[in-house]
């Protein structure tokens, strides 16, 4: 990168200042940092502004010469829509289920992995494997070779006649979900379980404590971490669920299992109505951002991330 | 970033950095994307049998026009719809050739948006425009002129099982009413066999549930709107009409049915798993054509069933048209004349068999004695499905818009689609009929009012 | 006890199969004819084909193949320079205001990427880049970067101190000071970070849905032709799922130990 050079050495640089002791001027220690900074600002910022601008007009892409001025229109539009309620809630559904089903699993998995046995590697290699597929496929291989109505293996195994995804949509796109992110929290959780010390662990055991106990009282403290982490990583990626959804059930029956962004989604492309499904974009962008300040603050004090600023 | 910033010294920095950052972005549009190059024509087309048999034999086209190759978005309906109006209505022109239908043609030709094919046509010797069949012509058709050019046509019409019919001791009327049909469903409907009474669409999808669903209404004495532009569907024989055809599909419908769109139900039907289906006249070359079908030869065909008007059905044609910014317009217009000549139908039937031939569009195509033979059980039914499909025909009260199973104003893409959802939820049990229509009706109001706003 | 460990490992095999028992089945439906593939019940043995595989490379999957393989390493090239040189500002060489571009790059992961779609629509038209294997790497990019910079920085934070401080005083530029000193003992935590990279960019689905057709579908968009359910196509699926899903899984599981500790940022740093 060129850009550490840019900043033109000045006079003012050779004063002895508390930071130039540890090199350089604030500008020129700041400067690795812009190139990603202002790309992402570029590439994440701008076309959410655009949205903002959109969200005030009302403007159906098919209608030419439709495109005007509307105020909050939209906005009140949305919130009286029955169906944006029910997408609010689906996704929060979706997100707390899933996050929760695929961490309990997770921890279950790990500690079956956290011992030596046979074919220990295999059974890894193995449990990590869904969250290396492509999740269009996975979405796709549920659909068709487990949930089929007909040839389905959910259907062999069980018995009967379901027809799953039409009678619990949101329950099977979230099985996928929860299957495809189920090794992400196996894997993070792991490497917490073998991250605690085996001294303490020990200690524990000659002091009495049972199994149990231990667990409870010494290795779920330690854990608490990685478990934040694998629950707010899981959040960020399962809140923005599309693939399942759009592959599996295209948000149905009727609007059965319809999250935000499928619906965002089929207002612009299937509805064309740009103005409205911007409005839609703002709002859940304004909750998001409101949910992530508070995750955000409890990441920062789990990590301690002013600890590299000091 | 609340940071007291050095601003003297930070302004060159930045400045130079997005200059970097513009030569990289800059540098990335110059290299383009892999593979271009040459003359490439990019095709979005849905993915239906006849559309895949001309994507397998388009190696032909590739060989008599060297320098032009094809390339295929084939999509389900749905999803080539949201992707084609998208890059249309932008002008984005990742399309060269897009497969549209006669809903979309007249309003997109009025909006500027497609090429006038009239000169193309008339120029091209033996392509022969006045071969299409009239309706369909005229519904492609803006002020006179194609602007599409149709590689199907069809109406809508009903496929029974001769065999199991004579099994049951049950004969099919020519003109079949509702009633009747709804009757026949409750004594074929054999669960433990898993063979359906009847398939029906419920996926939603102005194209795909409402089809057939408006159909029904139509006849039942329904419309979407009166002729001042107040939305009717909560009016009693809208609300009778839906109730029916939910009952009917729940009752005896197909397995799935809140997600069966015109693939799933051929391919139940094909599969031998029902004893009706109710759906588009082109199903007949894929029920009896050997190589998707289990049932070939033992289907008979009769005209939409009826209500209170004396025929049903719907007028539709998947036809291709070219996007105004089009770059390589006569290679594409090659394409298109390609696709949809006479000599296109010739090679199917020899290639694939008569059967599979893209039926409902040019009249001469049912004068192929091949054509008339392979398919003299569903030829004349189609050709008077789709002769019948004219709106003081089909349905029983006026109404402001054109089209019969759809509602021809921009708008009803959006208002379709999420009136089948409703219609969807209700078929899947997750609403009652009347929830599920008190909510459209809401949405129907709204752009209704646009429409009285605006007279 | 030992009847008891035996158990238990036996139930954990028990587990671990049944959990991954659709991918087994994926396998299994990939190898097999359209008519094995829809039986009643479910045939576990059949005669194996590779008609399938041929099958997917007749529907054209090598250029989407290539297309994904070309945007998923450029991209995470580009994740690479733009995002060693913010961790290292981030970690080693602190000032006033990192605490806030920290939170900041971790607040954009957390916008729904749905919002900005139309506009991204219209802006990569307008630049054209619509259907341009470039607006993919430039959004990939953006979009895993905040990640990358996140796990990048605790990986730095391992770096001794001292080290940089040494080499500062001797003078050493920017560039050399990462190569030399900070790059050797980061590097298995970059290359931890390329690898989630890889990961994400090979399977994201909704940019490459809405902003590619023909020329630079990834191998998602390739899949996706797969959502009708015309005809009979499970076996064909399985096998287009399998082969698309080849490429990253291989890595993944020769990387395995990479993966874990980058999940683990580094062991929580």
């Amino acid at each position: 990168m060129t850009t550490t050079t840019a900043a033109p050495p000045s006079a003012s640089e050779t004063a002895p200042r508390p930071q130039g002791r540890r090199g350089g001027s604030p500008w020129k220690r700041r400067a690795p940092l812009l190139p990603a900074l202002i790309f992402v600002i570029a590439v994440t910022q701008i076309p959410f502004l655009v949205t903002v601008f959109y969200s005030f007009q009302s403007w159906n892409l098919v209608r030419p010469g439709s495109q005007h001025f509307v105020g909050f229109q939209n906005y009140i539009d949305v919130f009286a829509d029955s169906q944006f309620r029910g997408a609010m809630l689906n996704t929060v559904v979706l997100t707390v289920v899933c996050v929760f089903v695929s961490m309990l699993l997770g921890l279950g998995l790990a500690l079956l992995l956290d011992r030596k046995f046979i074919g220990r590697g295999v059974v890894r290699t193995l449990i990590i494997t869904p969250f290396l597929i492509l999740p269009a496929a996975g979405a796709l291989l549920w659909k068709t070779t487990m949930f089929d109505p007909v040839y389905g293996l959910l259907n062999f195994v069980f018995g009967g006649e379901t027809d799953w995804l039409s009678e619990f949509p949101l329950a099977s796109v979230m099985t996928q979900v929860i299957w495809q992110w189920t090794p992400f929290m196996t894997l993070l959780i792991l490497a917490g379980l073998q991250a605690q010390s085996k001294e303490v662990l020990e200690a524990a055991q000659v002091d009495g404590a049972g199994r149990g106990r231990t667990f409870l009282y010494i290795t779920l403290p330690q854990l608490s971490r990685y478990l934040q982490l694998a629950a707010l990583l899981g959040a960020i990626y399962i809140v923005n669920s599309f693939d399942a959804i759009y592959l599996m059930t295209q948000g149905g029956p009727g609007t059965a299992s319809t999250n935000l962004p499928f619906y965002i989604y089929q207002r612009a492309f299937e509805g064309f109505d740009v103005g409205q499904s911007s409005a839609m974009g703002v709002i859940v962008v304004v909750l998001t951002l409101i949910v992530a300040t508070f995750a955000l603050r409890l990441m920062f004090r789990t990590f301690d991330v002013s600890g590299g600023v000091k | 970033m609340p940071t007291p910033l050095g601003r003297r010294r930070g302004k060159p920095t930045i400045a130079v950095l997005l200059s970097t950052l513009l030569l990289f972005v800059t540098g990335c549009a110059g290299a383009g994307a892999i593979g271009a190059g040459g003359q490439t024509l990019v095709i979005a087309i849905v993915a239906n049998p006849q559309m895949n048999d001309a994507i397998a034999l388009s190696d032909r086209f590739e060989r008599e026009h060297p320098g032009v190759n094809l390339k295929f978005v084939s999509l389900p309906e749905n999803q080539a719809r949201a992707k084609i109006t998208a890059s249309t209505a932008t002008e984005g022109g990742e399309f060269d050739v897009v497969m549209i239908s006669n809903y979309e043609t007249p309003q997109w030709a009025a909006n500027g948006w497609l090429e006038n094919l009239q000169p193309y046509i008339d120029a091209s010797e033996g392509y022969d425009g006045d071969d299409f069949i009239p309706s369909i012509r005229e519904s492609l058709s803006y002020q006179g002129s194609m602007y599409a050019v149709p590689f199907y046509g069809e109406s809508s019409f009903l496929a029974y099982r001769e065999d199991l019919f004579q099994q049951a001791g049950l004969t099919m009327p020519e003109r079949p009413t509702w009633q009747q049909i709804a009757d026949f469903a409750a004594k074929l409907d054999d669960k433990e066999n898993g063979i359906a009474g009847i398939c029906l669409r419920g996926k939603p999808g102005w194209g795909e549930s409402l089809a057939p669903f408006t159909t029904v209404v139509n006849t039942f004495g329904g419309r979407w709107f009166d002729e001042d532009w107040n939305a009717q569907l909560t009016s009693p024989e809208f609300t009778e009409a839906a109730n029916f055809y939910v009952n009917l599909v729940r009752e005896h419908g197909e397995v799935g049915a809140s997600s069966a769109g015109f693939s799933e139900c051929g391919n139940r039907y094909g599969q031998g798993q029902a004893a009706m289906w109710y759906d588009a006249t082109v199903m007949a070359g894929t029920n009896e054509d050997p190589a998707s079908s289990k049932v070939v030869g033992k289907s008979g065909y009769v005209a939409a069933p009826v209500s209170t008007t004396d025929a049903s059905g719907w007028l539709y044609s998947w036809s291709l048209a070219m996007p105004k910014v089009t770059e390589h317009k006569q290679a594409a217009w090659d394409f298109m004349r390609w696709m949809t000549d006479k000599q296109f139908v010739q090679l199917v039937g020899e290639e694939f068999g008569w059967n599979r031939v893209p039926p409902g569009c040019r009249q001469s195509t049912y004068e192929i004695p091949e054509y008339a033979e392979a398919a003299r059980a569903y030829a004349q039914p189609t050709l008077d499905g789709i002769r019948d499909a004219r709106q003081e025909k089909v349905m029983a009260e006026p109404v402001p818009y054109p089209g019969m199973q759809f509602v021809g104003i921009p708008e009803f893409q959006d208002l379709g689609t999420r009136v089948s959802q409703q219609l969807s939820a209700a078929i899947a049990g997750q609403k009652s009929v009347e929830e599920a229509l008190q909510q459209s009706q809401e949405y129907a109001e709204t752009v209704g009012k646009a429409y009285q706003e605006t007279r | 006890m030992r009847l008891g460990r035996i158990s238990l490992t036996a139930f954990t095999w028990l587990v671990a199969i049944l959990f991954v028992f659709p991918l087994i089945w994926m396998v299994l439906t990939a190898f097999k004819q359209e008519a094995d593939a829809y039986t009643d019940p479910p045939r576990l043995f059949f005669t194996p084909t590779l008609d399938q595989f041929a099958g997917v490379f007749e529907r054209g999957f090598l250029p989407y193949l290539a297309n994904s393989g070309f945007v998923t390493i450029v991209s995470t090239i580009a994740v690479l320079v733009l995002g060693i040189p913010a961790a290292y500002a981030l970690s080693l060489a602190p000032v006033k205001g990192t605490k806030n571009a920290l939170g900041f790059f971790l607040s954009t992961k957390m916008l729904p990427i749905v919002a900005a779609i139309i506009p991204l629509y219209v802006i990569s038209q307008n630049v054209q880049l619509l259907d341009n294997v470039w607006a993919l790497i430039i959004l990939y990019t953006a979009m895993n970067l905040p990640l990358a910079v996140w796990m990048m920085r605790s990986f730095f934070l391992e770096v001794p101190k001292e080290m940089i401080e040494a080499a500062r005083v001797d003078g050493a530029t920017l560039p050399t000071l990462l190569s030399r000193i900070v790059l050797p003992v980061v590097a298995p935590g970059i290359a931890a970070t390329a690898l989630i990279c890889v990961i994400f960019s090979w399977t994201e689905f909704f940019y490459a849905i809405n902003l590619t057709a023909a020329r630079a579908g990834t191998v998602p968009v390739f899949l996706s032709g797969f959502i009708t359910s015309e005809g009979l196509y499970w076996a064909q699926l399985s096998a287009a799922a399998l082969l698309a899903s080849l490429p990253v899984m291989i890595v993944g599981w020769i990387a395995q130990n990479h993966l874990v500790r980058g999940l683990s940022m580094g062991a929580v740093k």
